[in-house]
């Protein structure tokens, strides 16, 4: 099967600060991979270098067959390939939620304004918030926007879809739409990494599992493996304590 | 001769400008004098303005923002050619010097007194109400709970408004004040060389910049103790 | 009183000159405040530039023109560029002095602007294939210039005012038509009538402003 994102090597340096010390990650065509581990382990950095976001200091990045760390790649043609949803949400106040599905599509996929309105209104249906096209995100539920985040992000058609803890800033009772909507996601054959607290759905909805702790990849595997019989140390650790709660 | 010497030669004429020194010094001291008194009396008024707004008497508000507005409304060399030239009229003559003084406290007072009352009134209820309920009395809260929070939040725009309003002194020159720019002026009509200008310039360059750059420093203090 | 401040028959002659001299002050502003705005866009978007060989001129330029007083500016390049052969009128002096001085006001502002602007907002935009440039102006900008609007209306307001600085140099505008009449009239009630047309004229703007600050200051 074909490797959507291959990345092998990664280091990056914020300063003096050592953040990512040799990471690979490999996802292929359709496959969730899920990366836990305690905050400062680097697995949002990883995250955002994986669309270039943050530089990686060295290591090799291909994505969607594009050599991302080659200087002459066109990065905004590239990251249409690549959807990301923050934890902030991070949608655009000035604009409605159509508006800022549409932004890109006309943009930078050059889109008649028709076009992007129809795609956009689409995508947004895809997150059951077609009748919301019309609002603002001051108008909306923590829920509804980071649905509204995600819809802009499928709109370009992406091979691989980035998710930084995409529900740490919701209430819980909002939660469970955006992990509906990463489950349909899923099922449609969408390549997905996320980075997340959510064991629960990590056990269900998860290929593979990394944990990540203190910039390196320490363990790899099924859900099953990696939450009932780790072989690290370290994993055994982290899993016993998220556990507790 | 090659263009840039020309160019040094006129505007950078050594001689001329030796000549002049002493008369552009003065003025450095005529502008500085009045800049004190500008900036003393601007924002003591103004913050006596606010200060009795706060007490919160109808009439008087409506009074204190009448002035205010007024005196943001009006271009500040407008103020001076009315003091200057029209109170003659009814036998006030102040000099220029008193001309330029009171145009721009008045137009100091007018801007600082809505900062000042923008910062006291964006002390929440809270402090007054928290202060007063141990006993404290108006004046007591107003020194030592509103007034320090409230400073904190006005000296950025404040140094800033300060600093654009100083400036002004500059306008004095349009009524014979012996500042920086009326001794250059006069020196450049006598020499018929403009550099007793560029001696003037690096005159209100030394008074201004450092104040512009410290105004800076300010901002960026003040942004990270929020 | 009334009589040397409020003069009915000079009032009366002095209108039309007073109201061809408001004509100019308010040409001039429609022509000074695009300036200005226009150079402080681009002084605020090459502050964006994070090579510091760009960003120390630049502060240093920003706060040189701070500093400099207008009129002093102004008056260096009418009386001093006719020396370098060069003879501007009034108009472009003003023009010239004007872009200088407020296109520094204008890009610190909009400065600020910019930079309080969540890098969340522009992770976003870059991570759909938006570039640098269209990131600036289809999200950061919008929102930039919504943030700052009372300090840009503030700003106008004080470009408008300094239009009188152009009665120094023999501009056409409203106060000099004022000194003019009252020059000729041995009467001061022309300058009375420029500051009635002055407040009449700006002084919404200054309301307005009020209740903006105002408001901000409450949410914030």
């Amino acid at each position: 099967m074909q490797l959507v994102v291959e990345a092998r090597g990664i280091h990056k340096h914020f300063g003096a600060l050592h953040v990512l010390k040799g990471v690979d990650l490999a996802v292929r065509e359709r496959e969730l991979v899920f990366v836990i581990g305690p905050s400062g382990s680097g697995k949002s950095t990883l995250l955002r270098c994986l669309n270039r976001l943050e530089q990686p200091s060295s290591g090799s990045l291909v994505v969607d067959g594009v050599d991302l760390l080659d200087p002459r790649t066109d990065i905004n043609r590239a990251r249409q390939r690549i959807g990301m949803v923050f934890q902030s949400f991070n949608l655009y106040p000035h604009k409605t939620a159509l508006g800022n599905v549409a932004l890109a599509l006309r943009k930078v996929a050059g889109k008649s304004r028709a076009e992007a309105d129809e795609l956009g209104r689409a995508a947004l249906a895809r997150v059951g918030l077609a009748d919301r096209a019309g609002h603002r995100p001051g108008e909306l539920s923590g829920g509804q926007q980071q649905r509204v985040a995600i819809a802009r992000a499928i709109a370009l058609e992406p091979r691989v879809m980035l998710f930084d803890e995409p529900t740490s800033a919701l209430d819980p009772e909002l939660v469970g739409s955006v992990l509906g909507v990463m489950r349909n996601l899923r099922e449609s054959g969408m390549a997905m990494v996320v980075v997340s607290h959510e064991m629960g759905f990590a056990r269900n909805a998860a290929d593979r599992v990394l944990f990540m702790d203190h910039g390196v990849v320490v363990e790899e595997g099924t859900p099953a493996a990696i939450f009932e019989s780790p072989r690290q140390e370290r994993t055994r650790a982290f899993i016993g304590q998220i556990q507790r709660h | 001769m090659s263009n840039w010497d020309r160019f040094v030669e006129t505007f950078f004429n050594a001689k001329v400008m030796a000549k002049y020194l002493p008369d552009i010094a003065y003025g450095m001291l005529i502008t500085v004098e009045l800049a004190a008194l500008v900036i003393v009396s601007g924002i003591v008024a103004g913050l006596a303005l606010a200060l009795l707004r706060s007490l919160g008497f109808r009439a008087v508000n409506l009074l204190i923002v009448f002035v205010v507005d007024l005196f943001r409304s009006l271009p500040p060399l407008v103020i001076i050619v009315f003091i200057y030239f029209g109170l003659p009229a009814v036998d006030v003559s102040p000099s220029g010097f008193v001309s330029t003084w009171l145009s721009l406290a008045l137009v100091l007072m007018a801007f600082s007194e809505e900062i000042f009352w923008a910062g006291i009134t964006s002390i929440a209820k809270g402090q007054w109400e928290a202060a007063r309920s141990t006993g404290l009395s108006y004046g007591q809260t107003l020194m030592n709970v509103v007034l320090p929070q409230a400073l904190r939040l006005t000296i950025p725009p404040l140094t800033n408004r300060t600093i654009a309003i100083t400036k002004g002194t500059a306008l004095g020159t349009v009524v014979a004040v012996s500042e920086i720019l009326g001794m250059a002026s006069s020196a450049v009509s006598n020499s018929y060389n403009p550099s007793p200008l560029t001696l003037g310039a690096g005159a209100y360059l030394i008074l201004f910049f450092p104040m512009v750059v410290f105004g800076r420093w300010l901002e960026t203090r003040m942004r990270w103790k929020r | 009183m009334l009589q040397t401040f409020f003069n009915l028959d000079i009032l009366k002659a002095a209108w039309p000159i007073l109201l061809a001299g408001l004509g100019n002050t308010v040409l001039l502003s429609l022509v000074v405040v695009p300036l200005g705005l226009l150079g402080g866009l681009i002084l605020s978007v090459l502050a964006g530039v994070r090579n510091p060989w760009v960003r120390w001129p630049l502060m240093a330029w920003v706060d040189f023109f701070r500093a400099f007083p207008p009129l002093v500016l102004l008056i260096f390049l009418f009386a001093g560029l006719p020396f370098a052969g060069l003879e501007l009128g009034g108009f472009a002096c003003v023009c010239i002095a004007f872009f200088l001085n407020t296109g520094a006001y204008y890009g610190e502002i909009l400065r600020a602007g910019i930079e309080s602007i969540p890098q969340g907002q522009i992770d976003a935009a870059r991570s759909t294939g938006l570039g640098r440039l269209q990131t600036m102006i289809y999200v950061v900008l919008p929102q930039a210039v919504r943030n700052v609007l009372p300090d840009l209306l503030s700003n106008t307001l004080e470009v408008v005012k300094l239009t009188s600085l152009g009665s120094v140099v023999a501009m056409p505008e409203l106060l000099f038509q004022a000194r003019q009449a009252q020059s000729l009239t041995y009467n001061p009630t022309p300058i009375v009538l420029a500051a009635l047309i002055y407040f009449v004229m700006l002084w919404p703007l200054v309301r307005l402003l009020s209740r903006l600050e105002n408001r901000a200051l409450a949410r914030g």
